[in-house]
């Protein structure tokens, strides 16, 4: 069972890092919070085998599973919780100032730009992809 | 003593609530939030004081087992960091309150709160003793950053607040895969736990774990070549808000590093890192030179500077680690000064770029002498903190015999004092380009507060010997490893308690040997 777990976080973090290479902030958001799962996921398999809930009033049963890894699942998904939002929030700033949300080159990168194509393809990267 | 450790995190925290629900009065803001970074200081200083006597302080919140629950550490090396940052952070916000009577700071109603935030987030990244709680940490003091950052909403910041988001957030994600990586491999978080495992772990997977987190933290540290969000991001911030970034969270980052690869002791990955800190340190240095502002020029050498600390922790000696503190300490005030002088500059002239600028030398004297000593300290020069910090990781490399990364640090060295060079004529010598200004209100506060830095810069070299002394022993404690660990885990053994219990990584995962 393991090891399909494995695979799975294998696909969905692929998934992820192809959404988050994106321009496009809002499928940067969609990509991180894959990454967010597949890591839960990632978090839960190193827990090792499924058991019983860790209760511990109904520990009579037997083999109980691990409770940190999902201690630390939950914290870990409020944590992406918030910060998906805040992702959104600066996606809608930059649609506001830009009328787009794309994530845009950074100011070394044109100046690089410029010296190399001359003002035509400055002007391109300036304002990323279009 | 254990109460002052728990309470350096929570009140920042606490206050960061008091300061958001009386934003708006800023008088009373004001207060909470100087009030508690300077009590925050008091705290840590005493800790220091008490460390330093007495030795290392665990705490364990809730008295859960180390295994279970969250542990904090005050050793040496944690002490020394938390004082001078706590006592830089407050200078910052001094500065801060100064500069917002001239109009140009940033919005005050989120400067204080979120320092505060920022403040708890430094303090949890130095103090905690388990690998996930430097994750949730790390996102407080991140998540904090990113406010901050981009609470002005200009186009500048939105564009470079979503590279630093976004490339922060996937550094994030790796964090916690190793976190995975790691629970899966040794059935535990803690640091000392780990201590005791990892150097059991199979040689592949102790440098996938050294590699991994290689990558994570050297990503938060702005090390080559996962730096290039640094140069653009920080510059764009409101300039006081780059001081306290610049000072701290790539330190943080490089803390953090030297806790964990020399506890968990990842001697191998040594010449990794120590080709990592060449690259670092005069790619850095190369992209400040062909700078045109006084605040880019600074950002890139902020990278430059993460070379040197990593070259003390490559070396993987106590000599090499103890110069590294020395290092990182000297650092976070050096580097906040330089840029809440930029702030001044920014605030005086409306500018920051060096064509201009220019003969601020005749009109504002002091900011000059204020630029020039921690300048000449970045740089190295004696008789500053920068000379003594630099001497010691020269000296420790000498002793290793690694002669090219030497060298590569002495020509880093003088590139350094190339582009401070660059920055005192372009800014400071020269004519005047303007008549003289009236001084902006809050500019004695401002003064201040900066002057106090350049002071706490100069009073590094002066107690350079004691410093020498505590980096030396904080090394020691981190490379041989054992005293940490047994005084981490030592009443595990005093109390019985169940060792497994129900929660207990019984299992940890299908390769979980080392645990068994």
């Amino acid at each position: 069972m393991n090891g399909y777990l494995v695979l799975a976080v294998g696909a969905i973090t692929a998934i992820g890092v192809y959404l988050v290479t994106s321009r496009v902030l809002s499928r940067i958001v969609l990509g991180f919070a894959l990454l967010g799962h597949a890591v839960v996921l990632g978090l839960i398999t190193a827990g090792g085998r499924a058991g019983d809930a860790p209760l511990a009033d109904r520990l009579d049963g037997a083999r109980p599973a691990d409770p940190l890894p999902q201690a630390l699942s939950l914290t870990a998904i409020v944590i992406s919780f918030g910060l998906t939002l805040f992702l959104l929030a600066l996606a809608r700033r930059q649609h506001q100032l830009s009328g787009d949300d794309l994530v845009e080159d950074d100011i070394e990168d044109r100046r690089i730009a410029r010296l190399d194509d001359g003002d035509e393809a400055a002007h391109d990267t300036g304002t990323g992809a279009t | 003593m254990s109460a002052l450790v728990g309470l350096v995190v929570t009140l920042p925290l606490l206050s960061a609530v008091v300061a958001l629900g009386v934003r708006q009065r800023s008088t009373l803001r004001d207060i909470v939030t100087i009030g508690t970074l300077a009590a925050g200081s008091a705290m840590s200083i005493a800790l220091l004081v008490h460390v330093e006597a007495n030795g290392t302080v665990v705490v364990r919140s809730g008295g859960w087992s180390p295994e279970l629950g969250i542990t904090l550490v005050a050793d040496m090396f944690a002490v020394l960091v938390l004082a001078v940052a706590m006592v830089t952070i407050t200078l910052v916000e001094v500065f801060s309150v100064g500069q917002r009577r001239s109009s140009v700071g940033a919005d005050p109603t989120v400067v204080g709160p979120m320092l505060l935030i920022l403040t708890a987030g430094v303090a949890l990244s130095i103090l905690t003793g388990d690998l996930f709680t430097l994750f949730v940490a790390f996102e407080l003091m991140l998540v904090a950053s990113y406010v901050l950052l981009t609470h002005q909403g200009r186009a500048g910041q939105v564009r470079s607040g979503m590279t630093y988001v976004v490339i922060n957030l996937f550094a994030s994600t790796l964090f916690l895969f190793g976190v995975a990586f790691v629970y899966a491999s040794t059935g535990t978080v803690n640091f000392a736990l780990l201590a005791e495992r990892v150097p059991e772990l199979a040689t592949e997977l102790r440098w996938g774990i050294g590699l991994w987190f290689l990558v994570v933290f050297g990503t938060k540290a702005a090390m080559f070549p996962l730096f290039s969000w640094l140069p653009d991001s920080y510059p764009t911030a409101p300039t006081t808000i780059t001081a306290v970034f610049a000072g701290l969270l790539t330190k943080i980052g490089v803390y953090v590093m030297i806790r964990f690869h020399t506890l968990l002791g990842m001697d191998d990955l040594g010449p990794v890192i120590l080709v990592i800190s060449g690259l670092t340190m005069i790619i850095g240095v190369l992209g400040a030179l062909a700078q045109d502002d006084m605040k880019r020029i600074l950002a890139f050498h902020i990278v430059s500077q993460i070379g040197y600390m990593l070259l003390g922790l490559g070396l993987f000696t106590v000599a090499g680690v103890a110069g590294a503190i020395v290092f990182v300490v000297h650092q976070i005030p050096v580097k906040t000064v330089l840029f809440l002088i930029a702030a001044m500059v920014e605030t005086d002239r409306g500018s920051s770029a060096l064509s201009k600028l220019g003969g601020l030398i005749s009109q504002r004297p002091w900011l000059a002498a204020g630029f020039a000593l921690p300048a000449l300290s970045l740089a190295g020069l004696p008789p500053f903190s920068g000379f003594v910090a630099k001497l010691a990781l020269v000296d420790a490399a000498v002793a290793s015999s690694s002669t090219v990364i030497v060298v590569v640090a002495l020509v880093g060295s003088v590139l350094t004092l190339l582009s401070m060079v660059k920055i005192w004529s372009g800014v400071f010598w020269g004519p005047a380009t303007e008549d003289p200004l009236p001084e902006p209100k809050g500019w004695p506060l401002m003064g201040r507060a900066a002057g106090v830095g350049t002071v706490l810069t100069l009073a590094i070299a002066v107690v350079a010997g004691p410093l020498w002394d505590a980096s030396e022993r904080a090394a020691t404690e981190l490379l041989e490893g054992d005293p940490y660990v047994s005084q981490v885990l030592d009443e595990v053994a005093d109390e019985p308690t169940e060792p497994a219990g129900p929660a207990a990584p019984t299992e940890p995962a299908e390769g979980g040997d080392a645990d068994g």
